[in-house]
């Protein structure tokens, strides 16, 4: 169990944490890991409050609960801090990783950890998303994120996997994959930690 | 060996369908099986299988058409949850009775109502009386394994029933797992061709099927099925055998996990295996005697089986995510209870109802079952034999 | 009443003999009996085409008789022979086997109690007899 990384991404309803979870999860399964990718699945409304997970492990996985305490969060949308108790269960020295502007100070403070031993990283994923794919779709730069802060795989690996998915799935539409790719390498490098 | 995958149990299960390549399937969509339909459907429109495909306006009329492809000789598959089970409901019975060697993948969710999407198997064991055999899968892989296997029980000549093969909603049917999966030619090769006993389209022997049959042979015909159901088990145990030689995977009747000398047993079926399996490892490692028996084969029950597995046992709990509303605990319990009656020496037995329509069933909730088993044992009685785990008292 | 037993008969209650509603005899559940009278018949086939229980038997396209191991003595047969040629008359069943009383009670009669006293052309093998099981022709073919 020690070994296994558990994830928990927040979002809301339609902002693809789902897609996020699965595509990180058939990274890693390519990578040789052990993986399970899931969303809990409520009432599926577009804005509504989402959970999403992923456990990694160099072990079969064999638990079917929902993740309960997560070494790393997401989250994919800062207006639920506050909203949403992103911190739950989350064990002293996990990471949150947020998309926004703020830094990881203000972040700090906004999400009322102030004292809690966690790391706290953010990245504008919103804007590199809006500057790189023309929309706001923040899941594919939050995973260049996520590699920076977890190191779950190597990231030239991660990124030429990505470029191979990507390029299966939009076949006729080659400036897609560009984008997504450019959009991971960026928040790779824009990421911020305190 | 196979091919590692990471694939989500409506896919893995639709994978299994296209490499059976059955030749007709009949499906109607409900969440959380409408993956399935849907990537077959698309198998079937990119031209990978030769199956011909029957869109209807229900479950009712899936499972029908279904019946009528399989006694005009077809390989026929269907695949449904929840409600559109309860909607063949009449149609199972007729499958049953008619001897067809249809599969059909039940993604396990609660009925309503109130109504709701997610997990539990009230659909399922509100079926296991309608002479079908069914098989529990705990994972995408089990799903995957069961349903190649499936096609071969039903068809043994000394069985043609049909199987159902429940796995969990959402938890295992939307959730993405790695699974070794065969090579097409792998699986073509084991289920082999389909060889009906009688076929509506051979016109050289003309057969009618579905007659009336009243008081003089109803009963006859319903001994016949009571009478195939006790030779499924070898059927199983063979299919299993072979299975392994192809796949490296092992399949029994059911699954006995740190089980041989353990003190005090849960039993369960399907995706809280794994999660129950983790907390036996736990407990093992503190030096506590416990243990765990997976069910695989509900239906027919491997009695005699899961007698001598747990006869020996100090306390077992049975875990449900139905409930029969009989007062007496749930379908798995009643039948494990029942299974121990002969014994000469007989544990002491508990009832858990859990997960009805969705609810996490997680490590804690498994620890708590184990330690009210200890606390049982050493009181030497059980003082509350139903309970419900994980409802908010 | 004692069938076959369960482990005899065929699997999923398939009949795997087609045409086998020749074996069960309905001809006992007769009360009334139509009498063919032979030349009073104009061969239209009218009651050919309308019995509902293919029991008037044909030879080469004329009818010879009435299979009375399957008439269930509907009358329809009568009902459908023109008024003007009234070639079928049904009698009571229980009095049915006096039929020189009743040919000597038609005019123009004819020789009714000779073809009436056919023997089915049904194809019946000689063991099926009119045995009556109470039961469904269907289920498990001739032993029903």
């Amino acid at each position: 169990m020690s070994q296994m990384l558990e994830i928990r991404w927040h979002a809301r309803g339609g902002q693809g944490a789902k897609t996020a979870a699965i595509l990180l999860a058939e990274a890693a399964a390519k990578a040789g890991k052990y993986i399970q990718g899931f969303p809990e699945y409520g009432p599926e409304r577009m804005g509504a409050p989402m959970l999403a997970f992923n456990r990694i492990s160099d072990e079969a996985i064999r638990v079917h609960c929902h993740v309960t305490n997560p070494r790393v969060v997401v989250i994919l949308d800062p207006t639920l801090a506050g909203k949403v108790d992103v911190a739950e269960g989350v064990p002293d020295g996990g990471i949150i990783l947020v998309n926004t502007s703020e830094s990881p100070a203000r972040m700090r403070s906004l999400l009322k950890l102030e004292g809690r031993p966690l790391q706290i990283y953010t990245v504008d994923a919103s804007k590199i998303a809006l500057e790189t794919l023309g929309r706001d779709i923040p899941n594919t730069p939050m995973m260049g994120a996520l590699m920076r802060v977890t190191k779950i795989m190597d990231y030239d690996y991660f990124l030429n996997l990505m470029k191979g998915e990507l390029e299966h799935k939009f076949k006729s539409r080659p400036e897609v994959v560009e984008g997504n790719i450019k959009a991971i390498s960026r928040a790779y490098e824009e990421v911020r930690g305190e | 060996m196979g091919k590692r995958v990471a694939l989500t149990g409506n896919e893995a299960a639709a994978l299994a369908m296209k490499q059976i390549n059955p030749d007709v399937v009949a499906a109607y969509p409900i969440t959380p099986q409408t993956d399935i339909v849907q990537y077959f459907s698309s198998f079937v429109h990119d031209g990978k299988v030769k199956t011909e495909f029957v869109t209807v306006e229900s479950e009712h009329s899936a499972m029908s058409a279904t019946i009528g492809a399989s006694a005009a000789g077809a390989r026929a598959m269907t695949a449904t949850s929840s409600q559109g089970l309860a909607l063949m409901w009449e149609m199972l019975y007729i499958a049953s009775s008619y001897r067809l060697p249809i599969v059909m993948p039940v993604v396990n969710r609660a009925l309503s109502g109130p109504i709701n999407i997610h997990c539990d198997h009230s659909d399922t064991m509100g079926a296991r009386d309608s002479g079908w055999i069914q098989l529990y899968s705990e994972s995408a892989q089990e799903a995957y394994d069961n349903l190649i296997q499936a096609v071969r029980i039903a068809e043994h000549p000394d069985v043609r029933l049909p199987v159902m093969v429940c796995f969990d909603g959402f938890i295992t049917s939307h959730g993405l797992e790695n699974l070794e999966i065969l090579e097409d030619s792998e699986v073509s090769e084991f289920i082999g061709e389909f060889e009906p006993e009688y076929s509506l389209l051979d016109p050289e022997h003309p057969v009618t099927f579905g007659p009336l049959a009243l008081q003089n042979y109803y009963f006859e015909f319903k001994r016949q099925q009571a009478d195939a159901m006790t030779k499924v088990a070898a059927v199983v145990r063979r299919v299993g055998m072979e299975f392994e030689k192809v796949s490296g995977r092992h399949y029994e009747l059911f699954e006995e996990y740190r089980l041989g000398d353990a003190e005090m047993a849960m039993v369960v079926a399907n995706s809280t295996a794994g999660t129950a399996k983790e907390v036996v490892d736990e407990l093992r490692a503190q030096g506590k005697k416990v243990g765990l028996l997976k069910i695989r084969m509900f239906r027919p029950f491997p009695k005699e089986e899961i007698a001598a597995a747990l006869s020996s046992k100090q306390i077992v709990a049975v875990l449900d995510r139905a409930d029969t509303y009989s007062t007496m605990g749930g379908p798995i319990y009643n039948e494990v209870r029942s299974a121990l009656y002969d014994e000469k020496l007989r544990p002491l037995t508990m009832s858990y109802i859990y997960g009805l329509g969705g609810r996490d069933v997680g490590l804690d909730d498994i620890r708590k079952v184990f330690s009210d088993m200890e606390a049982s044992r050493t009181a030497g009685k059980v003082s509350e034999p139903i309970n419900y785990l994980g409802v908010h008292e | 009443m004692i069938g076959r037993a369960w482990k005899e008969i065929p699997r999923g209650a398939v009949i795997p003999e087609p045409g086998n509603a020749h074996h069960y005899q309905t001809g006992d559940w007769r009360s009334f009996r139509p009498i063919w009278l032979k030349d009073r018949c104009i061969q239209c086939l009218r009651c050919w085409i309308m019995c509902p229980d293919s029991a008037i038997i044909t030879e080469d396209g004329k009818v010879v008789g009435i299979d009375y191991s399957h008439c269930k003595g509907c009358g329809i047969c009568a009902n459908e022979c023109p008024a003007k040629v009234d070639a079928i008359k049904m009698i009571k069943e229980d009095e049915a086997d006096d039929f020189d009383k009743i040919a000597s009670s038609i005019p123009d009669s004819g020789s009714v109690g000779e073809v009436n006293r056919t023997e089915p052309k049904t194809g019946l093998r000689a063991d099926e007899g009119h045995r009556r099981s109470g039961a469904n022709a269907g289920a498990v073919g001739r032993e029903a």
